[in-house]
């Protein structure tokens, strides 16, 4: 075991600064240089403060707004988490059920899966298409706009398949809010 | 449109792993640039290895543990003093000793199960130092075992089993450490962070205070794919959108968990100097992986009916949906890779049947880089007795006999599953404390303890996340578990084949059973699904298939 001792420990030693240190700070730097808004986080500016991350869900509550799927650990992107509760669970069935009312009484439509399921990692930036239309009408009342428009806005935010086989229609919920905001600004507070 | 999907990502897989094996069968016949070779043998006699020198099973078993043992005792300490170290720019504090012995026994044995949450409980110099070059040293480690293996079986008469310096070396430098930069770049590319600023604070469109954690991640996720390692950077894994943001991002992780271990197939073939037989344990495993796949696929796309129409999204990320899901989910359980891009606590009860089974069975369907196709070995052995009992000869793999020796280690090495699985999670199911990891009531509580026990044991490092995998007592058991998983394995295996380069190679006759063609690949699925499935038959009746039958019976727990 003791002639095994000293290559054992030479190469943990290089090997910890050849792939624990050379390798990700080279892989840094490279990241940095040929793509920095990616390998920063994705993150949106606006006048100079940074109002999100493209990739991670807000969460939203406004009339005006699209809202995001139901997070498990309240869209803390600092500490995430999903509820991990079984298809048998009683908690999760009643919770589901609760969020199915609540979500269509507020946008008068039935509710797809996707909006009353919390998603994997309690930060899911995306909502399905069906999901996002059923909002539009709520939504468009809220901004004294055009419901047809304000659908139209959104249909042209769908990101269809990958490939036209990989992956599920979806609508990102941050990126179409802000642009919701540009399009139709908001009637002044009190209106 | 869903066949064809699979087809394609079948085709690219296998065409990806069949071009890998043949620059892996130069690596490890060491027929490379000169270059390389001299870089290789300079960096190891530097640090005494004696590249030039053969092993025997013994003293490559050794270097094994020594290695392995240097590199936890190492992960331990970083882990430890990490918040009086650098690189920890959220000031996050040192890990308590259960969970620091936890995760780097976890690492050590290319297991990656995570009972802490990353972005909250690890320093980036832990991710990256300690972490990522577990990553990248347990996979080399077992690619090492696996090749020394296969030249147990392979090589002439009186061979050694190779340099186990050597072959680790040549699996980090020119295997693991070339993919890992293409992905980690490519990753990095479609939004993955990879940067060395702590978290940022974000004012959101209404107003609300968001703090986003992110870090060097690209390159740690881009090995934790390919070394079949599994621990995210994130809590949430690879169902974080920072670890796993695109359709793109996700194809090109969920095809690096299956690539090496594919490629292992095939370079099997090529080692022994017979593709057949290659192409014989790629046809058993594929076989089994199909079966299990559109078990998991059919299940969540029809979804919970408690919950709604549609596919059974809890738990689910809306851009991957059920099929990428479903997908991930078969292959990170059948591969010992262990990252999740979906809550498997949340699966439909006999999807997660089929994951137990993938783990139970020791992780044998492509499984860990190397782990699977040295696991598999284990059952060709068996396979082949059983096959020399039923018409009365002598069993032979490859030209050489197996006789009591090998069949004895084979069995030893397959006891160590209904060890860890049955009596690790007997324990975890009567004692008290134990039993307070349990989240779910009825069987799927059950089926948490099991899941647990099954992905310690077979170094796999997923887990049913409500079940609660950071008190003391599941620290320090599935610590002892991971290593019985891992160890008592690896020894036997190496014996198996020291004992095996021992014998003549005979060749082949009339009466020599093939272990090429369709009878030998259903032989082998047989042998698995009848040692490996019906050990833990019992107690899936009592987890999975129970929920089955309470969820079809319209009962909630």
């Amino acid at each position: 075991m003791l002639s095994q001792l000293r290559p054992a420990i030479s190469l943990t030693v290089l090997f910890t600064l050849l792939t624990g240190l050379a390798y990700p700070l080279a892989m840094t730097g490279l990241a940095q240089t040929l793509f920095p808004a990616a390998a920063n986080g994705s993150l949106i500016e606006r006048e100079g403060t940074v109002i999100g991350s493209s990739l991670i869900a807000q969460p939203f509550a406004g009339p005006g707004h699209l809202h995001p799927r139901p997070s498990a650990s309240g869209w803390n992107a600092a500490g995430t988490g999903a509820s991990n509760l079984g298809p048998t669970s009683a908690a999760l069935i009643a919770a589901v059920a609760e969020r199915r009312a609540a979500w269509e009484a507020l946008n008068g439509a039935p509710a797809p899966i996707d909006a009353v399921t919390a998603s994997g990692s309690g930060l899911d930036p995306d909502i399905s298409p069906e999901t996002a239309l059923a909002q539009a009408d709520r939504i468009a009342a809220a901004r004294g706009a055009d419901p047809t428009a304000v659908r139209a806005l959104i249909e042209a935010s769908v990101q269809g398949r990958t490939f036209g086989l990989y992956g599920e229609p979806r609508v990102n919920v941050l990126l179409t809010n802000i642009a919701l905001d540009d399009a139709f600004p908001m009637p002044p507070a009190g209106n | 449109m869903t066949l064809a999907a699979y087809a394609l990502y079948f085709v690219v897989l296998v065409g990806l792993a069949w071009a890998l094996a043949d620059w892996m069968a130069r690596v490890y016949s060491g027929t490379l640039p000169l270059p390389l070779l001299r870089v290789e043998g300079a960096l190891l006699r530097a640090c005494g290895a004696a590249p030039d020198r053969g092993m025997g099973w013994s003293a490559y078993a050794l270097s094994v543990l020594a290695f392995n043992l240097v590199g936890f005792l190492l992960l331990f300490t970083i882990l430890r003093l990490q918040g009086l170290l650098p690189l920890n720019p959220d000031g996050i504090a040192s890990v308590s000793p259960d969970l620091a012995f936890n995760t780097a026994v976890s690492f050590v044995t290319n297991t990656n199960w995570q009972a802490y949450s990353g972005e909250a409980q690890l320093s980036y110099l832990s991710q990256m130092a300690g972490l990522t070059v577990q990553n990248f040293v347990s996979a080399a480690t077992g690619m090492a075992v696996a090749v020394a293996v296969i030249r147990g079986f392979a090589a002439p008469k009186g061979s050694t089993l190779g340099n186990f310096w050597v072959d680790m070396t040549r699996s980090t430098l020119w295997i693991l450490l070339p993919l890992s930069i293409l992905l980690a770049l490519f990753l990095a590319a479609q939004g993955v962070p990879q940067t060395l600023q702590g978290a940022v604070t974000a004012t959101g469109v209404e107003g609300q205070e968001q703090i986003i954690a992110r870090g060097p991640s690209a390159a740690q996720i881009a090995i934790k794919q390919l070394g079949t390692n599994g621990g995210g950077f994130f809590g949430v894994n690879s169902a974080h959108p920072f670890e796993n943001p695109t359709i793109t991002s996700n194809l090109a992780q969920s095809l690096s968990i299956l690539l090496i271990p594919v490629a292992f197939c095939f370079l099997f073939g090529r080692m022994v100097g017979d593709r057949r037989q290659g192409w014989a344990i790629f046809a058993a495993m594929a076989v089994m992986f199909v079966a299990g796949l559109a078990v998991i696929h059919v299940y969540e796309v029809a979804g919970n009916p408690s919950l709604g129409l549609g596919a059974n999204m809890e738990g689910k990320e809306q851009r991957f949906g059920a099929m990428l899901s479903s997908i991930w989910a078969a292959s990170t359980t059948a591969a010992s890779n262990g990252s999740v891009n979906a809550m498997h606590d949340s699966f439909m009860p006999l999807s997660g049947l089929v994951m137990l089974v993938f783990m139970q069975i020791g992780e044998v369907i492509f499984g860990g880089v190397g782990a699977g196709l040295y696991g598999m070995l284990l059952y060709v052995v068996l396979a082949v007795f059983l096959a020399g009992l039923m018409v009365g000869r002598t069993p032979e793999y490859l030209g050489r006999k197996i006789e009591g020796r090998e069949v004895t280690l084979a069995v030893l090495a397959f006891l160590s599953m209904p060890l860890g699985i049955l009596v690790g999670g007997a324990f975890a199911s009567t004692v008290p404390a134990a039993l307070a990891s349990v989240q779910d009531a009825g069987p799927h509580g059950l089926s948490e303890i099991l899941y647990a026990y099954s992905s310690a044991t077979g170094n796999n490092g997923s887990a049913f996340g409500g079940w609660g995998a950071a008190n003391i007592w599941q620290t320090t058991a599935l610590g002892i578990i991971m290593l019985l998983g891992r160890y008592a394995i690896i020894v036997p295996l190496l014996a198996i084949a020291g004992s095996m380069a021992k014998k003549p190679q005979a060749p082949a006759t009339s009466g020599t059973f093939p272990t090429h063609g369709p009878l030998f690949v259903t032989l082998l699925i047989l042998t698995v699904v009848i040692l490996g499935a019906l050990t833990f038959f019992p107690v899936l009746a009592l987890g999975p298939i129970a929920e089955e039958t309470a969820r079809l019976a319209g009962q909630s727990f």
